[in-house]
């Protein structure tokens, strides 16, 4: 009878309102402990690369912003760089901090937006709504740039297709000003709070050693110990000018724990560091053009006179996206392959997850920050026996809760 | 629309994500949040299709996920409402010519609002929801849902 009950496999998603993108997780589950965790990405799978094997590269970066909702400015930077190398493009300087400044904002929006999900993973909602009420700072000052809030649409082959015009310093400033009242703040609340204190210390543990075997990138890499940053291992766009330098745990505690409280650690301190990076261009903008060329038709007369491969860059908010280009003499690319942060990073959760418990998954998953999105039911199934239980959301949500009630007992 | 009396229960709405880029997802969110607050009219997302009146579709559905669309729709409890958020769940939009589409949404469920944008702004998301809170009454009123 013992061989029925154990090991349950436990299959996630691909549906889970808390994700906001579809995967499928199987767990398998000896108690609460996870045993083994393997996942099968690919439900929103669109084709992108194949649809931008027709299309010329001004049309693909209006596709590559689309990739992705929360790193609108990230593959189009990525993508516009790799095609610039080929087709030897200079872009002009204030287009470089234009570029950094939008880029750096998103990173802003996007880890108060995981740390708003973070904090709703653990049943504190109340921290969850401040977050995203913080964020949309941000995404008025995205919005007053580029005029959209989520798929900016602002970087064009050669440059930016808009400008920050004087009248918008003083908006953005306000902004970053805010901010920074607010830094302490988010600070206590997110670092000192006993609730995020007692769920992620210890919890999905990643060391530097796996970390470095696993190739993840940004802040996941960074609260391993890894000082893998884009911006100050090869800078592009503005970052050359700048000093920027890793943020690691060290910042705030005095050991690298690997776990899920040093990456809410680099993140909170990464919103600090793309504030000063931001101020930092306002006072430095250069003058001049925005764009190496104005007219569409003179970058594709430039493209179409390309012939050779690169790799496009960016440190995105998740950490390094990577856009690889081939173009010959034609106005459409032979070859492009795009691999998004998210990718290097996912391949860690088998390993996280490992010795877990139950309760734990939901923000040890969302721990590194996963651009897919999953959730609504969870099945679990007793192999042996032929039973299958069917686990809502909403309950293992209950048993995250249930965790954070006990613990604050 | 007779706005107390459309009041007088909460809309609860099923968000599904069938394959979007989540730039319309992270949209429907912060309508919910403190900024647009939809949640002081009570509307708020649930966990599961069963205890939802409204479902929230976004993206312009992958092959892999229009069954499970579906089974989704097939589990909310009548009177429902589907509605479209974004451009692609409407018409494909930019990923109209991919190979993995089963969409747009009205090829797999029937839909009764849709509220267009890449991505929609959240006041049009909450113009959306007004026009969803007309459409419920007039269904609880026996109207047919064609």
């Amino acid at each position: 009878m013992t061989a029925k009950k154990v090991p349950y496999i436990v299959p996630v998603g691909p549906i889970h309102p808390a994700l906001k993108e579809p995967v499928h997780i199987e767990l398998t589950v000896s108690g609460e402990e996870v045993i083994s965790a393997d996942f099968t990405p690919g439900q929103t799978h669109r084709g992108i690369e194949w649809m931008g094997l027709s299309r010329n590269p001004v049309q693909i970066v209006h596709l590559t912003d689309r990739i992705c909702g929360i790193c609108g400015v990230t593959h189009s930077l990525a993508f516009a760089r790799a095609v610039e190398q080929i087709a030897d493009i200079t872009v002009p300087e204030r287009a470089d901090y234009v570029r950094t400044i939008i880029a750096e904002f998103e990173r802003i929006q996007s880890h108060l937006l995981w740390a708003g999900v973070a904090a709703h993973e653990l049943g504190f909602d109340t921290l969850f709504y401040l977050a995203w009420r913080v964020r949309e700072g941000a995404m008025d000052a995205i919005e007053l740039i580029s005029g959209n809030r989520v798929n900016y649409d602002i970087i064009q082959i050669g440059g930016v297709r808009r400008d920050i015009t004087e009248d918008q310093f003083e908006p953005i400033r306000r902004c970053l000003a805010n901010y920074k009242d607010l830094f302490g703040k988010l600070k206590m609340l997110f670092l000192e709070d006993a609730v995020i204190n007692s769920r992620c210390k210890g919890a999905g543990r990643l060391s530097f050693e796996k970390a470095m075997a696993y190739s993840t990138v940004g802040p996941t890499a960074r609260a391993s110990g890894c000082t893998a940053d884009l911006r100050a291992d090869y800078p592009y766009a503005a970052y050359g000018d700048l000093n920027v330098k890793p943020v690691l745990p060290t910042v705030y505690s005095n050991d690298i724990n690997g776990d899920t409280y040093d990456r809410i650690v680099v993140r909170i301190f990464e919103i600090a560091q793309s504030i000063e990076i931001i101020e930092e261009c306002l006072a430095n903008m250069p003058v001049g053009r925005i764009l190496w060329e104005e007219k569409v038709a003179g970058i594709l007369a430039a493209c179409k006179k390309a012939k050779g491969e690169a790799v496009g860059l960016h440190e995105a908010p998740r950490g390094e996206c990577l856009h690889y280009v081939a173009m010959d003499l034609a106005e459409i690319p032979i070859a492009w392959k795009v691999k998004a942060s998210s990718y290097s990073n996912l391949h860690v959760w088998p390993l996280i997850l490992k010795g877990a418990q139950l309760a734990d998954i939901p923000i040890i998953v969302a721990s590194i920050d996963p651009c897919l999105s999953c959730t609504d039911r969870v099945v679990v199934t007793d192999a042996a026996a032929g039973r299958t239980k069917i686990f809502t959301k909403e309950e293992l949500t209950r048993l995250s809760y249930e965790k954070t009630r006990r613990l604050m007992q | 629309m007779k706005l107390t009396k459309a009041l007088n229960r909460s809309l609860w709405a099923f968000h599904f994500n069938s394959g979007s880029c989540n730039g319309c997802d992270i949209e429907i969110v912060a309508t919910l949040t403190p900024r647009y607050d939809l949640e002081r009219f009570g509307v708020k997302l649930v966990g599961s299709p069963r205890h939802a009146d409204v479902l929230l579709v976004t993206g312009p559905v992958t092959s892999q996920m229009a069954d499970r669309l579906r089974r989704v729709y097939a589990q909310m409890p009548g009177p429902k409402v589907a509605m479209v958020i974004g451009t692609c769940g409407l018409s494909g939009g930019i990923f109209s010519t991919s190979y993995n589409l089963a969409g747009p949404v009205d090829q797999i469920i029937p839909v009764d609002v849709y509220v267009p944008g890449c991505a929609p702004r959240p006041e049009a998301i909450i113009q959306g929801v007004v026009t969803v809170i007309a459409k419920l009454e007039r269904l609880e009123v026996g109207e047919r849902n064609d």
